[in-house]
């Protein structure tokens, strides 16, 4: 078998020393550090995360999965960053401000950080200006916020409202979600986008950076 | 007798008891308020200095299970007596602080007015198998800093029922607090008789964040009853097994009753909860899973192992809609609820995940809750034995529809719900417009909003909550409350 699917299949059944060996076997053939990035681990994590859209597999399939994806990342990383082959992208992520509710939140970095992306979490009762901080500090290119209450909820059009006058509205995107935020409330404070759920969360943001 | 659900066995109940205490004596729980660490250290259990938790001995918890009180009594905004949560009685509470609400004229679901909090509360005063109100939407028309208070303002305002509430923040007990002491007339006539429960809610694993444990210190020495609503979610926050997650809800629930009766000795307090399974397709918290179900009425076996008065989010729906799976999810719930003898039954109304609020819901679930009430009184001779002369006057009279005995029995032997259930047969059922249960159920909220009896709430108390209301909208940077109806 190619390494590359080899390695696509150990990544698909969570297998961490097989997608280690895999990627130094890859690297061993010669392969391009971004080929084995893209069509080895990330396009295993897409068939995983196709998948679990279609119940085919659960949750703690993907989530185990996604610790194959870094066994290999780990082996791969240093390669990269000779390369200067860049991650998917860096999400600041967090709850807002009063609100202590992370277990959606948590997941969505998760699922991020299995698609590839770069999270920094910054954990929860997150103050609006420290969501902009921490994305201007580490250079970030969307910022994802999660509330849960109503009363906590209008703390994320201060985010938006930061961003603008900071002046990096554009190249700062920012999303939405949790129990009481919709598509149409997104649309009110003037965020990016919404997700419903972690999986979603993961196509919006692929899709506010233009990445496949 | 009274029918009982069993799913533990004695020894099942205190091995989940011993290891939730074994955890509580060496893991411990991370606590937020400096008050109720300051109160634990007092009592020997300061938290370690390195990993901020607290380890709580058993002798703590001994004392706390001591000085907690096995029997709690409600009463309506007039004085009068609504409960007795102990043993295995029952009442019904509809599920509390819904985000939505659904729209019976757009079938749409949206964030709640004060219009829609009116008129929930009109709709529960008029049922009669709903014991006590609850705060049960947000409404959106005013700032988020009062949503909390807001909602009891307006239950009181406008219902009799007890309520439970709860706080979303420390500042807010204040005023919610006061507002109940404006009720009763003094503290002390509070104290004696509670007029609402308050949610507080640890988060898994093992932690109580600042607002939650505070509220629950505030409670306790109010003397306002406090609901502990531990929550773990099984597979996800806690062991998958249901028996692993019943030890995670024992030991955050134990570690509750040590705050809050060492904050107070003898605090009312419940032995409640809000846990679930996790679904690990669609990344949610079904409240109508049968799992979650069983571990609701399993963990009432262990707070009634330990005497104390229970809670339970059940007897509600993750339907989107009035559909079948909002019937029949509700109507499981209810029934293995009652059978269970949890003493407060919070669910009644509720769609999507404890999200959405349905008048129409509420009316067909106090249907339900009928049932339910009446399953849980079981099958008691009446009057039965000797038999023979009943069948002396049916041989003799062709029926026993006039009979003495069923006059006297026939109302506590059978129940009959209200017209959203259906049991006219076909041709009466066709004649009178082939209505669907939605339907039905819409002219039933029609017909208690149409019936509604202002509060008999004295003019000059209600006058005090409007004051208090007021001054808190202010200081919330809100001029004025939204418009409402007399
Ligand atoms: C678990 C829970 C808690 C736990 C939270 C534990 C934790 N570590 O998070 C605890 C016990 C701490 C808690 C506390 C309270 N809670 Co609570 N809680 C819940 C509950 C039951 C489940 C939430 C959950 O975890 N769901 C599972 C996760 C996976 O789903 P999720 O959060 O929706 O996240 C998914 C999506 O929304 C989306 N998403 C989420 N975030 C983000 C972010 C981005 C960027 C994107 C793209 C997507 C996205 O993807 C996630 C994965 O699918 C909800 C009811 C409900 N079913 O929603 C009530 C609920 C949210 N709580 C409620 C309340 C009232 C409270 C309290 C105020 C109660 C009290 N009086 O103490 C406190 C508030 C504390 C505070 N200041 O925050 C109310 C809210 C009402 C309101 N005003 O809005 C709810 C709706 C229940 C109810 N009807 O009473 N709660």
């Amino acid at each position: 078998m190619d390494p590359m699917e080899s390695l696509a299949a150990a990544l698909q059944r969570g297998d961490d020393a097989a997608v280690r060996e895999h990627t130094r076997e890859a690297i061993g053939l010669g392969r391009a550090p971004a080929a084995i990035l893209n069509q080895g681990l990330l396009a295993g994590m897409g068939v995983v995360g196709e998948q679990f859209r279609t119940h085919q597999i659960f949750l703690p399939e993907v989530l185990l999965a996604a610790r194959a994806m870094y066994a290999g990342l780990d082996v791969l990383q240093p390669l990269l960053e000779r390369d200067n082959v860049p991650m998917l992208g860096k999400v600041v992520i967090g709850t807002i401000r009063g609100d202590l509710h992370d277990i959606g939140k948590n997941l969505v970095g998760i699922m991020l950080r299995g698609a590839g992306f770069e999270v920094i979490d910054l954990g929860k009762d997150v103050p609006p200006e420290r969501f902009v901080d921490a994305a201007v500090e580490a250079g970030a290119s969307v910022i994802g916020m999660s509330a849960l209450l109503t009363t906590t909820m209008v703390g994320m059009k201060e985010v938006v409202a930061t961003l603008e006058a900071r002046r990096c509205r554009g190249q700062i995107k920012t999303i939405v979600g949790g129990a009481p935020v919709s598509a149409e409330f997104a649309r009110e404070i003037g965020a990016d986008d919404y997700a419903f759920d972690a999986a979603s969360a993961v196509t919006r943001v692929k899709a506010l950076l233009g990445v496949a | 007798m009274r029918p009982r659900l069993q799913l533990l066995d004695e020894a099942l109940i205190d091995r989940i008891l011993d290891e939730a205490r074994h955890v509580l004596a060496t893991i411990g729980v991370e606590i937020e308020s400096d008050e109720a660490r300051a109160l634990l250290a007092e009592h020997g259990a300061p938290a370690d200095e390195a990993t901020g938790r607290t380890r709580l001995p058993g002798a703590l918890i001994d004392r706390a299970l001591d000085t907690a009180p096995r029997a709690i009594g409600l009463y309506d905004v007039l004085g009068a007596q609504t409960h007795d949560l102990s043993g295995t009685n029952v009442h019904f509470t509809p599920g509390s602080s819904a985000i939505l609400v659904l729209d019976h004229a757009t079938g749409t679901m949206r964030p709640p007015t004060t219009a829609d909090y009116v008129e929930h509360t009109k709709v529960v005063a008029g049922l009669a198998n709903i014991a006590a109100q609850s705060t049960a939407l947000i409404p959106a028309d005013v700032s988020e800093r009062i949503q909390d208070s807001y909602r009891l303002f307006l239950s009181l305002l406008y219902g009799e029922k007890p309520v439970v509430t709860g706080a979303f923040t420390v500042e807010s007990f204040d005023v919610m607090r006061e507002m109940q002491v404006a009720v009763r007339g003094s503290e002390r006539a509070l104290r004696e008789k509670p007029l609402t429960i308050f949610s507080c809610c640890p988060t898994s694993p093992l932690k109580w964040s600042h607002v939650t444990s505070q509220n629950l210190i505030d409670c306790a020495q109010a003397g306002i009853p406090a609901e502990l609503v531990s929550m773990p979610l099984a597979g996800f926050m806690a062991p998958v097994t249901l028996v692993g997650t019943l030890v995670t809800h024992a030991a955050e629930t134990l570690s509750g009753y040590v705050i809050g009766q060492l904050a107070a000795p003898g605090a009312p307090m419940l032995w409640g909860g809000s846990p679930a399974v996790f679904d690990v397709r669609y990344e949610t918290t079904p409240m109508g899973a049968i799992e979650t179900m069983m571990i609701d009425c399993a963990y009432n076996e262990i707070g009634k192992r330990l005497g104390l008065p229970t809670q339970a989010y059940i007897a509600l729906s993750d339907s989107k809609l009035l559909d079948a799976q909002a019937g029949f999810e509700t109507g499981m719930g209810a029934v293995l609820a009652a059978a269970s003898g949890i003493n407060s039954i919070s669910g009644p109304g509720m769609l999507d995940f404890e999200s959405c609020q349905s008048l129409e819901k509420l009316v067909l679930d106090d249907a339900i809750c009928g049932l339910a009430l009446r399953l849980a009184r079981g099958i008691e001779p009446a009057e039965d034995f000797p038999s023979l002369p009943r069948f002396t006057e049916l041989l003799s009279d062709g029926h026993l529809l006039i009979s003495d005995h069923t006059r006297r029995h026939l109302r506590d032997q059978i129940t009959f719900p209200g017209p959203v259930i259906d049991r006219a047969n076909r041709s009466r059922w066709q004649e009178e417009g082939s209505r669907p249960l939605g339907e039905r159920a819409r002219d039933e909220v029609e017909r208690l909003l149409a019936g509604y009896r202002p509060s008999r709430l004295p003019d000059e108390t209600a006058r005090e909550l409007v004051r208090l209301m007021e001054a808190e909208a202010r200081r919330a940077g809100m001029p004025a409350l939204p418009a409402r109806d007399p």
